[in-house]
């Protein structure tokens, strides 16, 4: 389809603006203003309209396509909580109203959105305290990370560097250096899925500032030798990380905070059911122990006596700010209130369905497709095509041919750690008809592999474009029209 | 009240293909030691309840006051249709465009996205956006770095507090040279920054309008930087570059911004948008995803993701920033918004605003006690001087039903008196007449 750029038509206009009652300011000089034409786009509204209609047609989401991308929990996003969003109460309430009055008596409603979901957060994962404020994942960790900085600077610990599992997502490596910490690597048990005591132990000393976990981890196995983990940090004052990436297997069975770990960060965008977005607005929450609680961001909500709540900024010993407010407030709101419609139990329910569905698939696909951990998984599991490569089929040909069948692939390619690796995670909200759908178009790629392998390689068909070439667009860096 | 499809039924089917007997087989891998010492939470709620209970709290926060607060984040008229294209859940319910062939709505988006941002900002190059106006300067501070193996960095004390804090905050344990300078309420003071320029500076950041409302031409700074080898970073407001000398027109090598005044709701902080434009060189040295275009295995047309090798899921703790995601659906939004202004219609906004901004200076000026400062071009946001307390007269300004400001004195120790006025094309003649009125019975009473 054409680029918008080349619809446009000179005159043509698609928003109606009110008339000025003022009359004009005398133009400003032409030393401070803009020379050249500015180039938009003159479209109508329907032009407009039409164009991203038909550009959203050109998009899997998770109300058209099953979405079983592994490590990203693209579970159902409930309309009700958009509809919340939209409240004129929260989505046209300037960030700086607190401050005029009383440090946040205008906005009573809003302050108490952040105090009750830290709460929440703090009851979800067994933490002390909470921060709102880290405006994805990815900011969590630095979030965490800057945490862990002010933290040993404050006990004069010299610690340098900041230990990683092998099978980790690159989002901790990345956050750990961008805090300004040297990144060693922590090599897996193969057999048991587990980080390796042996090689851990090894690498901890007194210049370890940290350790960060994801459990379960990415290759979806629950690390049950956690306390002994926990015991060996310790030792060294190495503060735990905990990755929440993958909480949606665990709420109401597991709670990091009850096990050490002195650093959490949840993903509200995908245990707690905010929308992706296509690639964000996610948010990143922060939970820490007591005895971290004084380096969290600023600003802080706290409630006074008369229960009203207050924005608190007298902290001295905080990391100061990592968001210009309060985080991605309408994101929260959304996720406060999804906590609030499931309720304990529904909680609880949520992981047991995600475990199960993810369960269902595996012992649904192992006999076909290689599984280095068959006996069982927690949210998601990981298969390989390594079986198929003998037929020089890889996983990203059965994620294409995925996708011809209906379905949007599954992660591909991680963990690192497994050759070939299908990650799936069908989350806790897709019904058994759909995983069935699911499984028999995997067992028929399968068996396709076999019989047809080149059918496969020449997927998709069935999109709007087939198979890209990204070193062209690498290489010739197209990224403007 | 959850979301989930299986009956109890379909359950009992699925664990058996599992071949265990009950949902706590599954668990089996968390050794008791381990299980929560409490979940205590409230029990669920029916969404009629829960709509009714978010009802209640967004009433109790105050948007009903006539408001002339910005300083930085500003409430722009959204048309309809911003709205009504966003919440098409083919673009709020897809994830990260990893998969090409599924996702070329997204890419595309991204793509024009990024070449609205260019044109703007008369930039080379943008990135598909970061979280927000403060972390985008932080990442071009971090890029200047890269690129000049340099590590002072050089503020000018108009940019945006907020983002100046963030920028500390993130770079508290890395060993970066901040020098900030010290400034009055009013347009930029050159011979105090360009003190602070030499030839180890990385990266001089500056903004325009600044925090105070005045538009400046900077390309003197820029020359300077240039001649020490430092890069020039501008931070802009997108809507005042339809109409004010761009980053691009005065040489800077990166732009960045809070994009929030593009179609964005305030929405009490976010989420926002931190659009980042640099020229073509540094393109390796962003953070970020950016789509490019290319073709597929039939020659046609399509979008990808493109030069991933910077990013953090190829290079991991080498990658040039940890930034995973973009914000695509706040960037989706921008784009929708300025699809729908057009050239004329966002020129016209930034005049309107403007324009009104220009008719209340005027019309407070006649306020006697009120002083206007009055240091080169201003936008849409000016300061005044008021002859007691900002914070005091904002308390009784609330009472007359406005929000009359942004007191400086919240971040300059010694502006107190300075109030930060703010005008969008949502404000009419009328409601800036009633303003000034009550300003002016606040001031004499």
């Amino acid at each position: 389809m054409s680029i918008i750029f080349e619809k446009t038509v000179a005159g043509r206009r698609g928003a109606r603006l009110s008339k000025s009652d003022v009359p004009p300011a005398e133009p400003i000089e032409a030393r401070y203003s803009r020379s050249s034409a500015l180039q938009l786009c003159e479209l109508s509204e329907l032009d407009v309209v039409r164009h991203f209609t038909e550009l959203s047609r050109r998009n899997f989401g998770v109300d058209t396509n099953f979405y079983p991308l592994g490590s990203c929990t693209m579970k159902y996003n409930p309309k009700v909580f958009e509809k919340i969003a939209h409240l004129k109460g929260f989505f046209s309430l300037h960030p700086l109203l607190p401050q005029l009055r009383g440090a946040g008596l205008l906005t009573q409603g809003a302050l108490a959105v952040i105090y009750e979901l830290e709460k929440l957060l703090c009851e979800i994962t067994g933490m002390d305290a909470f921060t709102l404020h880290p405006m994805a994942g990815a900011q969590g960790e630095l979030t965490g990370m800057l945490i862990v900085a002010a933290y040993h600077k404050y006990k004069n610990n010299r610690k340098t560097e900041v230990l990683i599992p092998d099978e980790a997502h690159g989002t901790n490596p990345s956050s750990a250096a961008t805090a300004g910490y040297h990144v060693r690597e922590v090599a897996t048990n193969r057999k048991t899925g587990f980080i390796d005591l042996q090689a851990l132990e090894s690498a901890m000393g007194e210049h370890t500032a940290a350790l960060m976990l994801t459990n379960p981890n990415t290759l979806g196995i629950f690390v049950s030798n956690i306390e002994e983990i926990a015991k060996l940090a310790k030792k060294h004052d190495c503060l735990l990380y905990y990755d929440g990436a993958n909480l949606n297997a665990v709420l109401g069975r597991f709670r990091p905070g009850d096990v050490f770990f002195d650093i959490v960060h949840v993903n509200l965008h995908k245990t707690f059911a905010t929308p992706h977005g296509g690639g964000g607005p996610g948010a990143g929450p922060v939970g820490v122990r007591k005895n971290l609680e004084r380096f969290l961001p600023i600003s802080r909500v706290v409630k006074r006596d008369d229960n009203t709540y207050k924005l608190e900024y007298d902290y001295p010993d905080s990391i100061g700010y990592v968001a210009p407010f309060y985080g991605n407030f309408l994101v929260c709101l959304r996720a406060y209130a999804y906590i609030l419609t499931l309720g304990a139990q529904g909680l609880r329910r949520v992981s047991d369905n995600a475990v199960l569905n993810a369960n269902y698939i595996l012992h649904s696909l192992k006999d076909l497709f290689h599984a280095p951990y068959p006996d069982g998984c927690m949210h998601e599991c990981v298969l390989s095509a390594q079986k198929q490569t003998e037929r020089e089929i890889r996983a990203i040909d059965i994620a294409k041919a995925l996708i011809d069948e209906g379905f949007h692939p599954p992660t591909a390619y991680f963990p690192l750690i497994v050759k070939e690796a299908l990650m799936i995670e069908p989350t806790e909200t897709e019904s058994k008809e759909t995983l069935d759908a699911f499984i028999a178009a995997m067992r028929k790629i399968a068996e396709k592999a076999e019989t047809n392998p080149a059918e496969l390689r020449a997927a998709p068909r069935t999109t709007p474009v087939g198979r890209l070439d990204e070193t062209k667009a690498a290489r010739e860096m197209d990224i403007r029209y | 009240m959850t979301y989930i499809a299986n009956t109890d039924k379909q359950r009992a089917e699925m664990l058996e293909r599992c071949g265990v007997s009950s949902m706590e087989d599954l668990f089996r891998a968390i050794p008791a030691s381990l299980k929560p010492k409490s979940f205590d939470l409230p029990e669920g709620m029916a969404e009629l309840e829960v709509f009714a209970h978010f009802e209640k709290l967004a009433g109790r926060n105050h948007t009903d006051l006539v408001t002339f607060l910005g300083a930085g984040f500003y409430d722009h008229f959204i048309p309809a249709a911003v709205d009504a294209i966003a919440g098409r859940s083919e673009f709020y319910t897809a994830y990260t465009p990893y998969q090409a062939e599924l996702s070329q709505g997204t890419l595309q988006a991204i793509y024009e996205y990024q070449t609205y941002i260019c044109r703007l900002t008369e930039m080379d190059v943008s990135n598909a956006s970061v979280y927000d106006g403060g972390t985008a300067l932080y990442e071009a501070c971090q890029m200047a770095i890269a690129a000049t193996g340099r590590r002072k960095v050089v503020v000018d004390g108009g940019v945006n507090p907020i983002h100046r804090k963030m920028v500390h905050s993130f770079a508290k344990n890395l060993a970066i040279d901040f020098s900030e300078t010290e400034v009055g309420p009013r347009r930029m003071e050159r011979k105090k920054l360009s003190d602070l320029i030499d030839r180890s500076t990385a990266a001089v950041v500056l903004q325009n309008p600044n925090f105070f409302g005045v538009i400046d031409d900077q390309s003197d700074i820029v020359k300077l930087c240039h001649e020490k080898g430092a890069l020039a970073i501008q931070s802009v407001n997108p809507i005042a570059c339809a109409i004010i000398k761009t980053p691009g027109e005065m040489g800077f090598d990166i732009a960045t911004g809070e994009g929030q005044p593009l179609g964005l709701p305030v929405s009490f902080g976010g989420p926002y948008l931190g659009f980042m434009a640099a020229r073509r060189s540094l393109v390796r040295k962003m953070p970020g995803r950016i789509a490019g275009r290319t073709v597929d295995v039939h020659g046609q047309e399509g979008f990808v993701l493109t030069l991933q090798a910077r990013e953090q899921h190829i290079r991991r703790e080498k990658a040039t920033s940890n930034i995973c995601t973009n914000q695509a659906l706040c960037a989706l939004r921008a784009h929708i918004y300025l699809s729908l202004l057009g050239t004329e219609g966002l020129k016209q906004v930034a005049r309107i605003c403007r324009d009104k901004a220009h008719y209340a200076k005027q019309r407070l000026k006649r306020i006697s006690g009120i002083e206007v400062i009055e240091s080169g071009p201003t936008f849409n946001e000016f300061t005044i001087r008021l002859p007691f307390g900002a914070s005091e007269c904002i308390d009784l300004m609330i009472e007359k039903g406005f929000a009359a400001g942004f007191p400086l004195g919240r971040y300059y120790p010694g502006l107190d008196n300075y109030l930060l006025v703010a005008l969008t094309e949502k404000r009419t003649k009328y409601e800036i007449g009633w303003f000034a009125e009550a300003l002016e019975s606040v001031i004499c009473r």
